[in-house]
This record gives C-alpha cells, sequence and structure tokens, in this order.
C-alpha cells in the first residue's frame, strides 16, 4: 500500500498511556535517593514511609475518600481481586452467597466470579443492552436477600461507555449490599467521588493515566473487612504483603492528581476530537459505532466495520503509523471475538471487524484527520479482497448495518 | 520476536494472486464469517497444469499471508502436485507461523484441494475421495 504520509499517532491509551512527566520526576527521587524500605527504622527507610503515607493522602482526597481506605497493589486487576474476593467472603460470613455484576466487566472481574461460582457463589451477569449501559432498574430487580455484592464497571475498557455509578450506588446503599466498581478506565478521566457517587470499593489502575505500569488502588470503605490476595508483612495494614514499590507509588499519586486536576481542560479538548472521528468513521459505508455515542469516555472510539478481520486492519494501520487495538478473535488469542461486542448484541462476524482508537492528550485535530483517512483506505483495501465482503455487495448474505 | 516473521509480514503486505478468475475451472471456498476466516481460490487447469490462481481472502494477516504463499506454491504446477501441498509446507514456506495461527495454513490447503475437487466434479473427473476432507478440519466452524 501507498505509505506517501509517515506519522506516528498512538491511539490505543485505553491500553496503556505514555508517562507523564510528572510522573516520572515524582519517582526518580525515590530511586535514587530515598530508597530505603519504608518498614525501615533509619532515616531514609522513614522519609520512605512518609512519602508512601503523603501519597495515600494524596489520593484519599483526589477521591474524596479517607487515607485508611486506600491500599496500594500491583495494578487494576489485583484490586479487582482483592475487592471481589473480599466482599464475596464478607458476605459468605452472613451466608450471603449471590454476586451481581454485568456480561461486559473486565476479565479480572469476571474470571474472579467464574472461581467464585465453582467455590459456591451464584452470580448473575446482567445486560447491558445494545447500548452498553446498564440499567439501574435492572440493578434493583436483581438483588436479592442473599446479595453480597454487586460489582458493576465505571467505563467500559473497549467501547468506552459510563454507567450510571451513582444511581447504581444508591439502589445498592438502600439495600445495604456492598457496591464495587472497576474504574480502572475512567479514573484521572471522569469525575470520581466515592461519597457522593456511594461507592463502597473501587479499582485503579495507575497506568491509565499516565502513571507507572505495576501499581494500583484499591479503595474500600472503612468496616468491609479484606481478606489478603497475597500474604506477606504488616505492609498496608497488613492487607497487602511486599515492600511496597514506593517509586511507583509516588508516581501513582502524581499522576493520579495531575490527571484528576485536568479533567475538565482534557474532556473540552477530547470530546470534539473524538466526536469528528466518529463521525468521520460513520462515513465508510455498512459501519456502525459501538456502545452509546453520548454517554462513553471523551477518548474512546469504537467501530464495527462489516466484511473484515480486525487483525489484518490493525497490521495496516500499525504500517501507516497508527497504535490502535481490535476485538477481533485473532487479536484475542481466542477462538472468540470480544465477549463485549458480543454483549451489546454484534454478531460475530461484525465483531471480528472491530476497531478500539483511544485517543489521548497529545492528539490533535490533524491526527483524526488522518486517522480516518487512513482506515478508510484500509477498510476499503480489505474489502476489496475479502470474499465476505464480496457475498455482502452481491446479495448473497445479508447487510447487518445500512449503508 | 515480533508476532510474525518477516516473510508472512511480505506475503500479508504484499500478497501475490489476489483477486478472481472470470470462468474459473476451479472454485473452493473454506472457513466461515462467524469464525472471523473465509478463503476463496480461483483455478485455471490447462491439460491437468494449474496456468493460473487467485485467491480472495477475509481474515487476520496469517490468513492473507498463507493464502498468499498457497497460491504460489501451486501455481504453474500440475495437479496431482498441487493436491499434495500440505499446510506444513505453507507454514514452513513462510518461515512459521505463531502456534494459534497453524489453522490459517490449514485453511489454505483445505483451500486449494477444495477447488481442484470442484473442477474433478464439473468435469466428471474420478478421484480418490479420500484426499479430500469431508468437514471443514475447523470444529469451531462446524459449531456455527
Amino acid at each position: 500500500m501507498d505509505n506517501k504520509e509517515i506519522k506516528y499517532i498512538y491511539a490505543d491509551n485505553a491500553a496503556t498511556t505514555k508517562m507523564s512527566r510528572t510522573a516520572i520526576d515524582a519517582m526518580l527521587p525515590y530511586m535514587e535517593e530515598v530508597y530505603g524500605n519504608p518498614s525501615s527504622l533509619y532515616t531514609i527507610g522513614q522519609k520512605a514511609k512518609e512519602a508512601l503515607e503523603e501519597a495515600r493522602e494524596e489520593v484519599a482526597g483526589l477521591l474524596n475518600a479517607s487515607p485508611k481506605e486506600i491500599y496500594f497493589t500491583s495494578g487494576g486487576s489485583e484490586a479487582d481481586n482483592q475487592a471481589i474476593r473480599s466482599a464475596a467472603l464478607y458476605g459468605a460470613r452472613k451466608n450471603k452467597k449471590h454476586i451481581i455484576s454485568t456480561k461486559f466487566e473486565h476479565h479480572a472481574v469476571l474470571h474472579t466470579l467464574n472461581k467464585l461460582e465453582k467455590e459456591g457463589f451464584e452470580v448473575t451477569l446482567l445486560d447491558v443492552g445494545s447500548k452498553g449501559i446498564v440499567d439501574p432498574k435492572a440493578v434493583e430487580d436483581a438483588i436479592r436477600e442473599d446479595t453480597a455484592l454487586v460489582t458493576i464497571m465505571y467505563a467500559n475498557n473497549e467501547i468506552g461507555t459510563v454507567q450510571p455509578i451513582k444511581e447504581i450506588g444508591a439502589i445498592c446503599k438502600a439495600k445495604g449490599v456492598t457496591f464495587h466498581t472497576d474504574a480502572v478506565q475512567a479514573a484521572g478521566h471522569i469525575k470520581i467521588d466515592v461519597k457522593d457517587q456511594n461507592i463502597d470499593m473501587l479499582s485503579i489502575s495507575a497506568h491509565k493515566f499516565h502513571g507507572p505500569k505495576g501499581c494500583g488502588i484499591l479503595f474500600s470503605r472503612q468496616g468491609l473487612p479484606l481478606v489478603n490476595i497475597i500474604e506477606g508483612g504488616a505492609q498496608e495494614r497488613g492487607k497487602r504483603g511486599g515492600t511496597e514499590n514506593i517509586p511507583a507509588i509516588m508516581g501513582t499519586a502524581a499522576a493520579l492528581k495531575e490527571a484528576v486536576e485536568n479533567i475538565d481542560r482534557n474532556s473540552r479538548h477530547l470530546i470534539p476530537l473524538r466526536d469528528r472521528l466518529i463521525a468521520g468513521l460513520d462515513k465508510i459505508p455498512y459501519s456502525e459505532l459501538n456502545g452509546d455515542g453520548e454517554q462513553r469516555l471523551p477518548s474512546n472510539v469504537n467501530f464495527c466495520f462489516e466484511g473484515i478481520e480486525g487483525e489484518s486492519l490493525l497490521l495496516l494501520l500499525d504500517d501507516k503509523g497508527i497504535s490502535a487495538s481490535s476485538g477481533s478473535a485473532c487479536t484475542s488469542g481466542s477462538l472468540d471475538p470480544s465477549h463485549v461486542l458480543l454483549a451489546i448484541g454484534r454478531p460475530h462476524e461484525v465483531a471480528h471487524g472491530s476497531l478500539r482508537l483511544s485517543l489521548g492528550e497529545e492528539t490533535t485535530e490533524e491526527d483524526v484527520d488522518y486517522i480516518i483517512r487512513s482506515v478508510e483506505e484500509v477498510v476499503t483495501y480489505l474489502r476489496n479482497m475479502s470474499p465476505f465482503w464480496r457475498d455482502l455487495k452481491e446479495g448473497k448474505r445479508p447487510h447487518v448495518f445500512k449503508e | 520476536m515480533a508476532l510474525y516473521s518477516e516473510k508472512v509480514m511480505d506475503h500479508f503486505r504484499n500478497p501475490r494472486n489476489v483477486g478472481t478468475i472470470d470462468n474459473a475451472d476451479g472454485v473452493g471456498e473454506v472457513g466461515n464469517p462467524v469464525c472471523g476466516d473465509i478463503m476463496k481460490i480461483y483455478l485455471k487447469i490447462e491439460n491437468d497444469i494449474i496456468t493460473d490462481v487467485k485467491f480472495e481472502t477475509f481474515g487476520c494477516g496469517s490468513a492473507i499471508a498463507s493464502s498468499s504463499m498457497a497460491t504460489e506454491l501451486i501455481k504453474g504446477k500440475p495437479l496431482s502436485e498441487a493436491l499434495t501441498l500440505t499446510n506444513k509446507a505453507v507454514t514452513e514456506a513462510l518461515d512459521g507461523l505463531p502456534a494459534h495461527k497453524i489453522h490459517c495454513s490449514v485453511l489454505a490447503e483445505e483451500a486449494i484441494k477444495s477447488a481442484i475437487k470442484d473442477y474433478y466434479d464439473k468435469n466428471n473427473i474420478e478421484y480418490d475421495k479420500s484426499i479430500f476432507p469431508e468437514e471443514s478440519s475447523c470444529d469451531h466452524c462446524c459449531k456455527a
């Protein structure tokens, strides 16, 4: 293919982000100078301990939580595992062994729930509708006497739809059910206030908002007993063994502060770009946006294109300097395409042709226009060699989307 | 190491023999849109020699590369030789495929066999049925 324009556009910020200068600068002193173990008694150990507690206070303040409710983990997955397992076991002590979640959660949640099912819990996975939004009424209806936990993601990692968290939280609060939300895609991008939004437990991953990889945050409301995923020393008030990763924690706190402070500014920049990209891709015949157009993350665009397969689309976009992702089976390493796309009712053959573009603060209007041109070119090229597309064109198979 | 060998990327980026043949002597199609890959092979056959071959593929990078390589391996060859083409030969010619992509080379082998079978059937040529798989090797496709 013709490669006259060579650019590099990173459009996979939902996978991970580039670390910010602020986060890197916050980490360096704790590698080079204050490298002590926070459990040690001498000065650089105690200085590290002070820094750790300052980071905890900072994070707590940004979420409107108390520092005692903040635990640093190895990432979002660990936080999800610990939150769900803790709430489940807490419920089981009171003979409550029912958990409510949704069909399109992250695998850190779904796989934990699968395991709990094998351990005797009953799990209800709610539908998310064609728009990818959970109906709070459905949550209310699903709650039973023996419901131990409701766990629903704040924003979906593939299609970016933002859930009515405050309403769901209010329902859980009224019914006395613990409410956990996987906020990995939301934290630092949309406003989170655990008190106002009635959240009992929340998981965060630092590398989704320009912090370091391998560091996460678990918020767990005071009074909810946590079970350990990692046994060890007395770190994190005995709830998470292992020497604290002080540099990463410092980078996480700094990155979260910067992201939260800039939520409004970033949204004002990203939403028009997102909508421009959606409008541009929507002009490609037989394509459709996945998930609600309004109630979605400012950075997320996710489309399905009929007649093509996502992995070949990604490889050719990479040749054009665009980094993106797809929910096709070939990119997931399994036989089935993304469970998220199937959950919103996309048929398999369409789900294979999906493309997720997640923009960042550095994305420009020029980048968006280049992405639109490139996707259009690659989709056309792949369709022209696709026997599936030929069948659709010749009416031998029915189209799923309108032209 | 990258996901794909340079050979795979070359055949993916610059696929050989893409297209269709009008009034092809044999056409074979395997795969399923539900699985995310379909291969269609068109053959021109003269005196039992494959004088021209084209393909169309819906699928991932390795599916496109496997189709391209398979067509190169049978072009100009007698049918008897094309029938001996194995997925292993396609994979080796591509300098290997990742384990979970081997089925792409299987599809390529099956698409070629299916096109040759179509030629035999159309021309009432007798053949040993055992050399053609009855069902696609893909369990997933059969489920669909």
